[in-house]
């Protein structure tokens, strides 16, 4: 029987069965939705009327016997960082609240072109900054396995989304690890693809060199049945790869890794990480050794430096886009009193319109850009980029996947690193060589840690074009894994009907 | 950081901030730069810069007039219009 | 006492730069495909990506780039093997993102220089300007200040944005300083641009219309005094928007900087405007606390690298230089200097070139579009160009060459075409401008003069030839002046016996 608590593939085939109907499955989630998300807090905005209509059409289009795609009628929450047309796009920062483009991103059109279903927009740090959703200006989104916790970030109201069956699929962005961190504290699964494999065309930008956006499901199938409906060339994006995609919906129902190489990075343990993380990163481990594979122990000395190289990129980079920020031709303007000049209003709304981690971002950018510290700051992280490329050549010369934990810890309270921004900022520890490589990286989970009963993510990073090793490799993992659990690991969360009453209202303001 | 320092990089993000607040950005500023310093330590001379991930070269499109957006959806967002176009206050400098 | 030009030409020495910015006439933006018509109703011609919305990426129009490469060639430049694009950070309201896409240290042509001829006290003299760097850039929008006193931008209410123009290629070409011009720096600036602007209209790369904004020239200028080898504080004229203006403003900024060092004060760092009216420049930002614009590449867009077998193939379609072509041309028409001079300050080289090429005869031609139709034009305040097109100058020509037209029917048959009556072939017949050939037309008019005046006709029959001028004008009265009075003159003398 279909549920909110299928998988996107069982709902995909209950569709074709024609034993349930699009505008059901997407009113069943809306249902959902107002049960719990007032405590979930993963939605900004929802658009029913929209997403019914949708949902209608496509059903008619079947009813006729139309040729659909996989995912045709499937509900999505998509992450507001992606531009919809005449629809709210925030990224969760009050200069862009009550905005509406006047354009579709090329992830949107493509999903709009494979008749998925959008219900609406999740919750986000602003701009995509931050590892927990705290910096949204709209209030933080709540973990649902423990809504005192954070969902990761900066992608939170997706994974969210995601854990709480309100959406069986999501999109993300991942510039250090949005997608990958929301997906280990959640229990879910979330790819960044290669760079240039998405198109960025429409994706507001933080990092214009490391943003990519990638599929968000609750099982490496799902993912991959929407990797590749996002995925794809895309001449608006110069960036764009113009290489056929690689087929990760096989890999995925393949899950094979007899012979397969797999690298440990050996800076990505020890001192910082938690001990149920290991652990369940250590069972992995067994299990793909037990699969057949063959452990290889390497290091990437380079990475150690992923953090800070990233810390300077990112926000440099940020300050430049940001900068359009400024009152003039759409958005917040805020002047104080009558007859403000331009120059004083952009400062005004940059001033008022922005959150504390954008502004100390957009700072740090500035600065590091500056004439007389370019070369100390920005010109390094530049070459410290240049070394990372090098270890993962060099790793990849060796083994056809690397390994690590996720993130280093499960899912912390709300507001317990708030005012520790460089504690915030080693969430990403794991995940961000990837993003300075551009390749692709995978998390999925890897059981919960017997200290807290909190998700813990396993990451799988491939070379560039080759992400279909990372859901071989995920699919190969989480078959066994699930026979452990005897189902997904999501089975054992808590009831959610029971938490939501106590945190109704808190999420938002 | 010296807090003037701070104050010019606020001018130059154009970003206001109140006395408290840029005092408060100066501490936790000192504290990253400390923190992210280190690239320093590996970035030697013979080390290329990489500012793109992909290597690529020459993506270029054909001269082709594409549709642009109506008027109206050009200022469908605009805080204020007249006459066609974007409103906007009083400008000071000149570029 | 002010000094005057000749007096700071005696202390002074200028050193001039000069950066040029041109719109290329792509058919689409340099990042997006929107139009790049002129004159466009405002804000029509606009996307997510030229009004920077958020989340709008760039892509380069591979025209721009080779039109950016034909650009350097001709100005025997190097063409970069590997050249990248940059942000520019810098806050303007008529800048959508508030950077400027542009090429910073990695231009894509760079060290070439560019031969220019002047007109000194000894006779003709070539001055070499050096080029820096040729890259590529994006315009901005426009801004029109509303309310105030002025209507300018200091004191207006409030500004008004039309972002049609954001995002049109431009193209900045940027001299080396060009240094022992002496009291020829005006006119070295000035044949500096026009020979540009040649050199780009033959490559057909821009519309290069000063007046429309297609081509720009900022002047800087500072002077030093003579023999100490030092250099003086440069400051920057923009707003400089007709080939004359280039030459009153280096004349006027010499004059300015002259009297402001003679009297013992500093020339400031500054950009200035120059003021069509007057000829003077009048401060603008002052540019001593220097913008950071925190320049580094553009992450949205990969590097160019024109490979050098594409580059050889610009090479060898680039058209002759434009000296080279005058001179080929000067000397193929067999054009006096005076006078291929004349052809060239008028600005209707080209027009004549066309209606030759259109079969007309160089001289006729020539003479045709400096005397009546430039005086025509002058008449209604237009360019002669705008008037009338070649092809009809150069059919009116040839309808004169062939005896079907006389000069003053021709005249008339021009002033026709000009009033929007037709091509010149339907101005003849609507206006009956034909010429009166016909033997037997002209004989019976002729015939009819003789029985008018008989005792004229005898006295031309008696061997009084000059008496035939009366008998002709009455022919030529009669059909109209029509008739071609050499015909006439023969036919009559015959008839009378004096052939
Ligand atoms: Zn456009």
């Amino acid at each position: 029987m279909t549920s909110i608590f299928s998988t996107a593939s069982e709902m995909a085939e209950s569709l074709k069965q024609k034993e349930i109907s699009s505008v059901e499955l997407v009113q069943m989630h809306y249902d959902r939705i107002e049960k719990v998300d007032s405590g979930v807090h993963a939605f900004l905005h929802l658009d029913k009327a929209g997403a019914l209509a949708k949902a209608k059409i496509i059903d008619d289009k079947r009813a006729a016997g139309e040729k659909l795609s996989p995912l045709a009628g499937i509900p999505l929450a998509l992450k507001d960082v992606l531009t919809q047309k005449n629809q709210p796009t925030t990224c969760g920062s009050k200069i862009l609240e009550n905005w509406r483009p006047p354009y579709d991103s090329t992830v949107v059109e493509r999903l709009n072109a494979n008749d998925v279903v959008i219900l609406g927009k999740t919750n986000m740090d602003e701009f995509a900054m931050g590892s927990s959703t705290e910096n949204s200006a709209y209030g933080p989104s709540r973990n649902p396995w423990d809504l005192t916790r954070i969902p990761g970030g900066s992608g939170g109201g997706s994974s969210a989304s995601l854990a709480a069956f309100e959406a069986p699929l999501a999109i993300g962005t991942d510039t250090g690890g949005s997608i990958r961190q929301p997906a280990a504290v959640t229990g879910t699964v979330g790819v960044k693809p290669t760079y240039g494999t998405v198109s960025r065309y429409g994706l507001i930008a933080f990092s214009s060199s490391l943003d990519q956006a990638g599929p968000c499901a609750r099982t490496v199938l799902d993912a991959a049945l929407l990797h590749q409906v996002i995925a794809g060339y895309d001449e608006k994006d110069s960036t764009s790869i113009n290489q056929p995609i690689p087929d990760v919906v096989a890999a995925a129902k393949k899950g094979e890794v007899k012979g397969i190489k797999i690298g440990v990075v050996k800076e990505f343990q020890g001192e910082g990480y938690q001990k149920g993380v290991l652990n369940r990163f250590q069972e992995s481990l067994d299990i793909l050794v037990n699969l057949g594979a063959e452990l290889v122990e390497l290091s990437c000395p380079s990475f150690d430096y992923a953090l800070a190289a990233y810390y300077l990129i990112a926000p440099s980079e940020a300050s430049s886009n940001l900068a359009r920020f400024d009152a003039m031709r759409y958005g917040l303007r805020i002047s104080e009193t009558a007859g403000q000049s331009a120059e004083e209003v952009m400062r005004i709304t940059r001033g008022k319109g922005f959150g504390p981690e954008v502004k100390r971002r957009i700072m740090l950018g500035t600065y590091a850009l500056s004439s007389g510290y370019y070369d100390a700051y920005y010109g390094s992280a530049l070459k410290v980029r240049t070394l990372i490329k090098r270890d993962f050549e060099k790793a990849f010369s060796q083994v056809d996947v690397l390994v690590s934990p996720t993130a280093p810890t499960t899912a912390f309270k709300i507001g317990e690193k708030a005012n520790d921004p460089l504690a915030m900022y080693l969430n990403d520890i794991c995940t961000i060589p990837t993003n300075l490589a551009g390749i692709g990286g995978m998390s999925l989970p890897a059981g919960l840690a017997e200290e807290d009963n909190l998700p813990v993510g396993f990451q799988i990073m491939a070379p560039v074009m080759q992400d279909d090793r990372l859901y071989n490799v995920g699919a190969a993992l989480e078959r066994a894994l699930h026979e452990k659990w005897g189902g997904n690991i999501l089975k054992q969360i808590p009831d959610l009907n029971n938490l939501v009453g106590i945190f109704a209202g808190k999420g938002s303001n | 950081m010296e807090l003037k320092e701070v104050k010019h990089l606020a001018n130059l993000a154009r970003i206001e901030m109140s006395d408290e607040e840029l005092i408060k950005i100066q501490k936790e500023l000192d504290l990253i730069l400390n923190s992210v310093a280190r690239v320093q330590e590996v970035a030697k001379d013979d080390i290329p810069a990489t500012s793109h991930a992909i290597e690529m070269v020459n993506v270029f499109r054909k001269d082709e007039v594409k549709s642009s957006l109506s008027n109206q959806e050009a200022l469908s967002g605009a805080p204020a219009q007249e006459e066609a176009r974007f409103k906007v206050p009083q400008i000071l400098g000149e570029e | 006492m002010a000094l005057s030009f000749d007096q700071v030409i005696e202390k002074y020495e200028p050193t001039l730069g000069l950066e040029v910015h041109v719109e290329l006439n792509t058919k689409s933006k340099m990042f997006c495909g929107c139009a790049t018509t002129f004159g466009a109703e405002p804000n029509t011609q606009v996307c997510p990506v030229c009004l920077g919305l958020p989340g709008a990426l760039p892509a380069v129009n591979a025209k721009a780039i080779e039109s950016s490469i034909k650009i350097g060639l001709a100005l025997n430049c190097k063409i970069s093997p590997f050249n990248r694009f940059a942000r520019k950070n810098y806050f303007y309201p008529d800048m959508p993102k508030n950077f400027q896409t542009s090429q910073y240290d990695e231009p894509i042509c760079y060290d070439g220089y560019l031969d220019v001829e002047i007109d000194t006290d000894e006779g003709k003299k070539t001055f070499r300007v050096e080029i820096e760097r040729v890259h590529m850039e994006e315009d901005t929008g426009k801004s029109l200040h509303v309310g105030g006193a002025t209507g300018r931008i200091h004191g207006a209410d409030y500004s008004l944005l039309d972002y049609n123009r954001a995002g049109i290629p431009l193209v900045e070409i940027v001299t080396k300083m060009v240094k022992g011009t002496g009291k020829y720096a005006p006119e070295v600036a000035k044949a500096y641009v026009t020979a540009l602007r040649d050199i780009l209209r033959s490559l057909e790369v821009s519309d290069v219309k000063m007046e429309q904004g297609s081509l720009r020239c900022d002047a800087n200028l500072s002077l030093a005094p003579i023999n100490s080898n030092t250099l003086g504080t440069r400051s920057e004229t923009k707003n400089v928007n007709s080939l004359r203006s280039v030459e009153r403003a280096v004349r006027g900024e010499m004059i300015r900087q002259g009297n402001l060092l003679e009297s013992g004060g500093k020339v400031i760092q500054e950009t200035r405007h120059f003021l069509e009216e007057s000829g003077e420049t009048r401060p603008g930002r002052s540019k001593e606390q220097a913008e950071d614009y925190r320049y580094f590449q553009e992450p949205d867009l990969l590097p160019v690298a024109p490979e050098s077998k594409w580059v050889e193939e610009i090479r060898n379609s680039l058209p002759e230089k434009p000296a080279v072509r005058r001179k080929r041309l000067q000397a193929e028409w067999q054009v006096p200097d005076k006078e291929f001079d004349a052809m060239l300050n008028a600005d209707l080289l080209e027009e004549v070139v066309q209606t030759v090429a259109a079969g007309a005869d160089p001289t006729r031609a020539r003479s045709w579009w400096l005397g009546e139709i430039s005086r025509l034009a002058n008449e209604a305040g237009k360019s002669p160009a705008e008037l009338i097109s070649t092809v009809d100058v150069a059919t009116v020509i040839k309808l004169i060459e062939q005896g079907e037209l006389t000069d003053k029917l021709a005249r008339q048959v021009v002033e026709g075409v000009i009033n929007k009556e037709g091509t010149p072939q339907e101005v003849i017949v609507k206006r009956n401008l034909k010429v009166v050939s016909d033997d037997s037309a002209l004989m019976k008019a002729i015939e009819e003069a003789i029985a008018a005046q008989p005792d004229t006709a005898q006295r031309v029959r008696d061997g009084n030839i000059p008496a035939a001028g009366a008998l002709i004008g009455a022919v030529m009265k009669s059909t109209g002046g029509q008739a071609d009075a050499a015909k006439v003159r023969q036919l009559l003398l015959k008839h009378l016996g004096q052939g």
